[in-house]
């Protein structure tokens, strides 16, 4: 009998795992990842010699729940075509049986991983705000992602910022999703459980984690717990910048914004020089906030107004 | 046969599925029984052996006496009648026998004066003490996390030698060779598709269907004999997502 090293070990664990791609156009390459519900591999596209990331479901699904909790995940993705959503390119069903869509496959780190690299404060914020911008967007096609979290997020070689992982996504009853999306469902419904806890403990708000009717406010007190991450980082925080996100992750949903597009519009106003709601300000610093923001004009101004005096002086004389 | 025993399993058949030893092994039946403690040494005297080797420090001799004699007691004296699925693992269980039993070991060796009656010729304990050479222990490893690392590699070494039998009967040794070939040889994972290809004579899709073939034959038999090896359908689950990342519910 032959001898198995620790090594080969390792590789007949996961292989044993492996999806069985036989008789697919895809090749596996590697793995990229695990998740609750199963596995992420980097698989080639043979049909058009492409590289593709594929996601399997991985554990026992007697009852179909995990199978349609992916199809779900696909098709919920499919409609949000965004810049900042993940595209999905394909969907089906393996020899080994096992449900599996592929996606874009992302070369770049998660935020987590990524988030040393953005020096100034005004590098992470514009990273957040196209965070907020994908998130809006599903938003507004009735869409919660209920798992947003730096892990979740990621960073590409030129910037781009794609919120991935929207397997605990919910569909909100009384949105007006695209005809296509799949059906409402409750927060502990079905396709959405299998025994996991929804969401992550740190990013999840507190009515989340009591399981109570969620609206787009829980992502909204995710993104503040992002932000806060964010600001964990380098140099000390502005004030306005802190106020934006204790205002996002309130313990109370009606003190929170009511959107993540007012969330961004915040951080926006921030990057602009102009004030945020999130944080009133005196009236001295609003009037030397104004003063810097229209200097230019106000030397014009003044430089205007000393001529002018200077020129009736000496037609005075 | 390079078979280091051949107590483990009459003809290197397991039965199909849902069998589980600990059943057989409380079963009326003389021969269920029998094969009951066949398929458990099968899968646990290299673990046991080096257990005692490493863990309690004997030289191979005496390890080899003891392995044997822990296997004859539990044959002896229903060891396994003890065992509650519900309260531990079956290899807790038996690790824990084990430093009982060594505990114990000078009425142990007692025993083995006055019967010594339990021999079990066939075990190939040069091969397990040249494994243990081999070895490399992490330094951070409990004695309980090498005890469980011992267990999966005899239960993989039975299914590779398994899948082979059963590749060969079928004609396939090219899917088996292809296995061995990627995931159990060093730098097998370094040849694409399209040079494994060319080497064996086939076409690199043939390559991506045998290798699936035979990785999904062995997670079958890994998860087969899992099935067998653990005390309750709890610790089947909670074995197979330790063993293979994933949850399993066999056909």
């Amino acid at each position: 009998m032959k001898f198995l090293s620790n090594a080969a070990l390792d590789r007949l664990r996961a292989a044993a795992d492996a999806p069985d791609l036989s008789g697919t156009r895809y090749q596996l390459v590697d793995k990229l990842g695990q998740g609750g519900m199963g596995g992420v591999y980097r698989v080639e596209d043979t049909a058009l010699e492409r590289k593709v990331a594929l996601k399997v479901i991985g554990v026992a699904d007697p009852g179909g729940e995990l199978a349609a909790r992916l199809l779900r995940e696909a098709r919920v993705i499919a409609q949000l075509e965004h810049p900042g959503i993940v595209p999905v390119h394909d969907i089906g069903t393996l020899p080994d049986g096992r449900v599996f869509y592929t996606m874009k496959l992302v070369q770049g780190r998660s935020l987590d991983e990524h988030v040393p690299q953005l020096g100034s404060i005004a590098d992470r914020l514009r990273v957040f705000e196209k965070i907020c911008e994908a998130v809006s967007f599903a938003h507004a096609h009735g869409v919660l992602h209920r798992d947003l979290k730096p892990q979740n997020i990621m960073v590409g070689p030129f910037g781009e910022v794609l919120v991935m992982d929207w397997g605990l996504s919910k569909v909100l009853a009384d949105a007006n999703p695209p005809a296509r999306l799949p059906g409402a469902i409750s927060n502990a419904g079905p396709g959405t459980g299998h025994g996991a806890v929804l969401g992550t403990p740190g990013y999840m708000a507190p009515e989340q984690a009591r399981g109570e009717k969620l609206d787009q406010r829980a992502d909204v007190y995710s993104l503040g717990a992002i932000l806060k991450f964010l600001l964990n980082f380098g140099e000390r925080p502005p004030r306005p910048v802190v106020a934006i996100a204790e205002k996002a992750v309130a313990e109370d949903p009606a003190l929170r914004y009511e959107a993540a597009q007012e969330l961004a519009a915040d951080v926006a106003h921030y990057l602009d020089g102009l004030p945020v709601s999130a944080y009133p300000e005196s009236a001295p610093t609003r009037i030397w906030r104004w003063t810097v923001r229209n200097r230019a004009w106000l030397l014009l101004i003044l430089a205007y107004a000393l001529m002018r005096t200077l020129f009736i002086l000496w037609r005075g004389k | 046969m390079p078979d280091d025993t051949q107590i483990g399993g009459r003809n290197g058949k397991f039965p199909a599925t849902r069998w589980s030893l600990i059943v057989a092994s409380r079963s009326a039946q003389a021969e269920e029984r029998q094969r009951a403690l066949d398929t458990l040494i099968a899968a646990y005297w290299k673990p046991v052996y080096k257990y005692i080797r490493l863990r309690w420090g004997r030289d191979n001799e005496q390890s080899k006496d003891l392995t044997q004699e822990f296997f004859a007691r539990l044959l002896e004296k229903d060891f396994l009648e003890s065992y509650d699925p519900e309260k531990a693992r079956l290899r807790t269980f038996l690790r824990v026998c084990v430093d009982r039993f060594l505990a114990n070991e000078e009425k142990a060796a007692q025993r083995l004066k006055r019967g010594g009656n339990v021999q079990f010729q066939s075990l190939d304990f040069e091969s397990a003490e040249g494994e243990l050479q081999q070895l490399e222990i992490p330094s951070s490893e409990t004695m309980d996390d090498f005890f469980a690392r011992e267990w999966v590699r005899s239960l993989f070494s039975l299914a590779v030698e398994r899948l082979r039998r059963e590749c060969e009967a079928q004609g396939k040794q090219r899917h088996f060779q292809l296995l061995e070939l990627y995931d159990i040889d060093e730098g097998g994972k370094e040849l694409t598709y399209e040079q494994v290809a060319r080497q064996f004579g086939v076409k690199a899709s043939d390559v991506t269907n045998y290798l699936a073939y035979a990785r999904r034959e062995f997670r079958r038999i890994v998860l087969e004999q899992l099935r067998e090896m653990t005390g309750s359908e709890a610790e089947f689950h909670r074995e197979a997502r330790a063993l293979l990342g994933m949850d399993v519910d066999l056909p």
